[in-house]
This record gives C-alpha cells, sequence and structure tokens, in this order.
C-alpha cells in the first residue's frame, strides 16, 4: 500500500506506507452474493500463491457475539450502534488486517466502512459523524461495490433466503410490513452506495449479472494490483534463523 | 494537537441538571459524588446516578477484552465510547429531559485523558464523542500522583489492575511503577482539559469534609434557579418543604 492512507485521524503508532499487502474491499447491500465471490477470490489468489486473509463485518473475536446480543434486544440507539460495529472493525484492522498487510498478504473485506456510513446516514440523516468515527480505517487499494436495483435484490432474497428484522431496517419503521421496510430500507443504502461509489472511486460492477460474468469482472479489477509491489509471503523455511 | 481556541460547545436544552466529577483514580472523586449524592436527596431532589463503563451493553465485552488482554487503545476507547452513548441515551437523557438530576462519575473528560494518554488522537476521540451533552456542571479533582498511589495502596484496592495501571503500554514491568508514570500522563491530560473545557477544579488533598463543603456551595450556587420538576407555582422558596419528594432506590 504504497499511498496508503487513513479516512481522517489514524493510528498514530502506525505509519500505513509501511504496509506491503493489499487491501480490497467488496461492498454491496444484503443478498447480492458478496461472499461467495469472496470465497472464489480467494481460491483464485492462493493458486497464483499469494497470501490471502479474508475478514467479515462483525465477525471479530472481541465483538462478534456483543453485536448478536445487542441486536436480539432491538434496542439500539444511533450511536452505540455505529459504534459497536466500528468496535469490531477496530478490533479487526488492528489485530487481523494490518498484520496481515505488514505481511504482505492480500486482504479481502467482506464489507468495509462503507456499510457502516451508508447505516448511519440512513438512521441519522448527517454523514459527518460517523466518517469522523471511522477515520482510523485504513483507505483499501480498491473498492468493489456489486450493484443491484431495488426491484431485482427484492426478488432474489425473497427467492434465497427470505428477509430479516435487521436487513428490513425495521427499527427505522420505514414500512408497515417487512416487505415494505425491505424495499425502502434497502433503497435509502442504494442510494447511499451510488452516491459514496462516486465519491471515494468505487469499481461498480453490475450484480443483476451471472455469478460467472460477476466474478470475472472481479478479477478484470483486482489484477492490475496484482503485479506491482507485492510479494509472495515468505514461508518459514526462508527466515533466518537465530540463535537462542 | 491544534493550539487554536475551539469554540464552547453550547448548553444542554433540558430542563435538568447534569453534575459530572472527575479525576484519576484514587483522587476521591467517587466519595465526594456519593456525598453531594446524599445531600441532594435530603433536599428533597430526585437524583439519578451513573457511572463509567457499567452499561449492560458492553460491560461483559469490555471485561473479557481486559481480562485476555486483547484490547487494542482503540478498541477501549471505542467500547468505552459505545458504553458511554448506551447510558447517555438510557440512563442520563430521559431524566435529564424530565428535568431531574443526573450525577456521573466520569463524562467524556476521561477518556479524553486516559485515551490520549494511551496514544490515540486527541482531535478524533473528541469528535468521537461530539453526540455527548454539555454538563451543567463539572468537577475536576485534583491530586498529586503521589497521594493517588499512596491512598489506592493503602486502601482496600490491593493490586493494581492490569489496565487501570497501563501494562499495556509497556511502561515499566513492575505494575506500581508502570500506574505511576501512566496515571501521571493522565494527570497531564487533565491539565489541558481543565482549561479547555472549563471544569471545576477541587483540591483533593484536602480533607473530605472540607472538599464536600465547597462542592455544596457551588452546586447550591448553580440550582439556586433550578425549577425541580414538580409544579413550582411561584413559591420556590418553600418548595422543598412542600413536598416529599420519593427516595431513590
Amino acid at each position: 500500500m504504497v499511498d496508503a492512507q487513513y479516512f481522517g485521524d489514524g493510528l498514530k503508532n502506525l505509519n500505513p506506507s509501511d504496509l506491503k499487502g493489499k487491501l480490497i474491499a467488496i461492498e454491496g447491500t444484503d443478498g447480492v452474493g458478496r461472499s461467495t465471490h469472496i470465497e472464489m477470490l480467494q481460491e483464485w489468489l492462493e493458486v497464483q500463491g499469494y497470501g490471502v486473509l479474508t475478514t467479515g463485518w462483525t465477525r471479530s473475536n472481541l465483538m462478534s457475539k456483543t453485536i448478536e446480543m445487542a441486536k436480539e434486544g432491538n434496542i439500539l440507539d444511533r450511536w452505540s450502534f455505529s459504534l459497536l460495529y466500528a468496535t469490531d472493525f477496530a478490533d479487526r484492522l488492528e489485530l487481523q488486517i494490518i498484520p496481515a498487510l505488514r505481511s504482505g498478504f492480500i486482504v479481502l473485506a467482506d464489507r468495509y466502512i462503507y456499510t457502516a456510513l451508508a447505516r448511519d446516514f440512513v438512521r441519522s440523516g448527517n454523514r459527518q459523524w460517523v466518517r469522523d468515527v471511522f477515520g482510523f480505517a485504513l483507505v483499501p487499494d480498491l473498492v468493489c461495490y456489486l450493484r443491484i436495483d431495488i426491484e431485482t435484490l427484492v426478488l432474489r432474497v425473497i427467492e434465497t433466503k427470505g428477509m430479516n428484522y435487521w436487513e428490513s431496517g425495521m427499527d427505522l419503521r420505514l414500512g408497515s410490513d417487512l416487505y415494505d421496510s425491505f424495499k425502502k430500507y434497502q433503497s435509502l443504502l442504494i442510494e447511499e452506495f451510488d452516491k459514496m461509489a462516486e465519491e471515494f472511486h468505487f469499481e461498480v460492477i453490475d450484480a443483476r449479472k451471472s455469478p460467472d460474468e460477476i466474478q470475472d469482472a472481479l478479477r478484470s479489477k483486482i489484477q492490475p494490483l496484482l503485479t506491482t509491489n507485492l510479494r509472495s509471503p515468505e514461508l518459514p523455511s526462508d527466515r533466518h534463523i537465530q540463535p537462542a | 494537537m491544534s493550539e487554536q481556541p475551539r469554540i464552547p460547545r453550547p448548553p444542554h436544552p433540558y430542563s435538568g441538571k447534569l453534575i459530572i466529577v472527575e479525576g484519576i483514580d484514587g483522587s476521591g472523586k467517587s466519595t465526594q459524588l456519593l456525598l453531594l449524592h446524599k445531600w441532594l436527596e435530603s433536599k428533597g431532589h430526585r437524583v439519578f446516578f451513573t457511572e463509567w463503563n457499567s452499561s449492560e451493553l458492553v460491560k461483559d465485552t469490555t471485561k473479557r477484552g481486559k481480562k485476555n488482554k486483547s484490547l487494542t487503545p482503540t478498541t477501549f476507547s471505542l467500547l468505552h465510547a459505545t458504553d458511554f452513548a448506551s447510558r447517555l441515551y438510557h440512563e442520563i437523557l430521559p431524566p435529564l429531559k424530565a428535568g431531574m438530576i443526573v450525577l456521573a462519575d466520569r463524562y467524556m473528560y476521561t477518556a479524553f485523558a486516559r485515551d490520549v494518554a494511551r496514544g490515540v488522537s486527541p482531535e478524533w476521540i473528541r469528535k468521537l464523542y461530539s453526540f455527548a451533552i454539555t454538563p451543567d456542571m463539572a468537577f475536576y479533582f485534583k491530586v498529586p500522583i503521589e497521594v493517588a498511589v499512596s491512598r489506592l495502596l493503602g486502601g482496600t484496592r490491593g493490586q493494581f489492575k492490569y489496565y487501570e495501571a497501563g501494562m499495556d503500554m509497556n511502561l515499566s514491568p513492575d505494575v506500581t511503577e508502570s500506574f505511576r508514570i501512566f496515571q501521571s500522563n493522565i494527570l497531564a491530560q487533565y491539565e489541558k482539559i481543565v482549561d479547555e473545557f472549563q471544569l471545576i477544579t477541587i483540591d483533593a488533598t484536602k480533607d473530605i469534609e472540607s472538599q464536600q463543603n465547597n462542592m455544596r456551595l457551588l452546586v447550591g450556587e448553580a440550582l439556586k434557579d433550578y425549577k425541580p420538576r414538580r409544579g413550582t407555582h411561584g413559591r420556590r422558596t418553600v418548595f422543598w418543604r412542600r413536598f416529599e419528594e420519593p427516595k431513590s432506590e
């Protein structure tokens, strides 16, 4: 990450340009197939010999259970809602993402801070505070945004796993039932993602296409990053063994 | 950190009063707040109390993270901000809106002092807490580090805890020495905060009663125009004797 930088007020004890790896974020609303594509990308990269770490939203050791419990309570205020996710992200950033980048891994992030920015904006109508909160986040080398329109998304979610409380933004009471609420909430998120796509220069990928076409599109965006400034991670046997 | 004068935050718009105490461990702030609480209740006020790092939402998570020593300065800071947000929303704002008195043992200034001493950006932490409301009164209990150390070691506290002593920062392998260095850094941050946010400094080396008298005098003065929630009908001077307020449970 040669020109690496933080979004805002960064981690004071870390210079991000020391990081050798590449940070790639895959964004998009619920139900666009992010995790399937990340699995396929990991396979593709590892076959080529690249070290890969995948990291997913809310999957930190510290916070995953806490967030689940908080969601069951359904009583989150706007601030703790965003701060819980920020804590989860910070835990993964400092204990997983940065160490991996330092060792030259490619980090595939299933969702990144843009998810939190969109969700907080839909809830508060204000963009600044949550952006300040996530100021310590590294700017990724590449953000691929799997874009889908609301009509296609609704059909796809109904066909697959169905709609749930949080994905429908039911805490916002946007509609009278799950369907109406899902549609309104996800439309607002898509609208905000579209705005951020311009502001933060996302690579937009049409997620209505077939999985193969989407995967090809993702690979063609990632390929140019691989040729520059990246070394394969060293095997343990390559290291100098220090006398005890 | 920028030295530009900050725009003072506006006072909160609610009819209740928020009084907070700050200071390092061993400064005696909690004792003083407890005595103030007793006094306010004896005057017939309905008083609510809230404490740093006590919300149901993240209490166990923080405890777990501290126990397995996996907290970084950033996650330490964010967890405490989450705790604060949750308590602000559930414990502080409702009584304030209802016109009651809220006492808080530690407030955002604790994060400004402690988290910055731990290495997070001073600008970032202030932005993080920008949703907090400004207290009506904020007391800072100023005490030299040696007094705090001897109070804590001489008291019931026993050995210092890992994060309390800043052991995560590798300041010294000796826990008491680490505590001394870390808390001294926090004291230095508090000195800046006192000016920046106009905290009321109390000399915490004085004996307990005289500190409390001083505090009651200042609070009494500040509450002069405060109208307790239940109807006053223009007879404010005798109000406290006319109504029997329920005691806080």
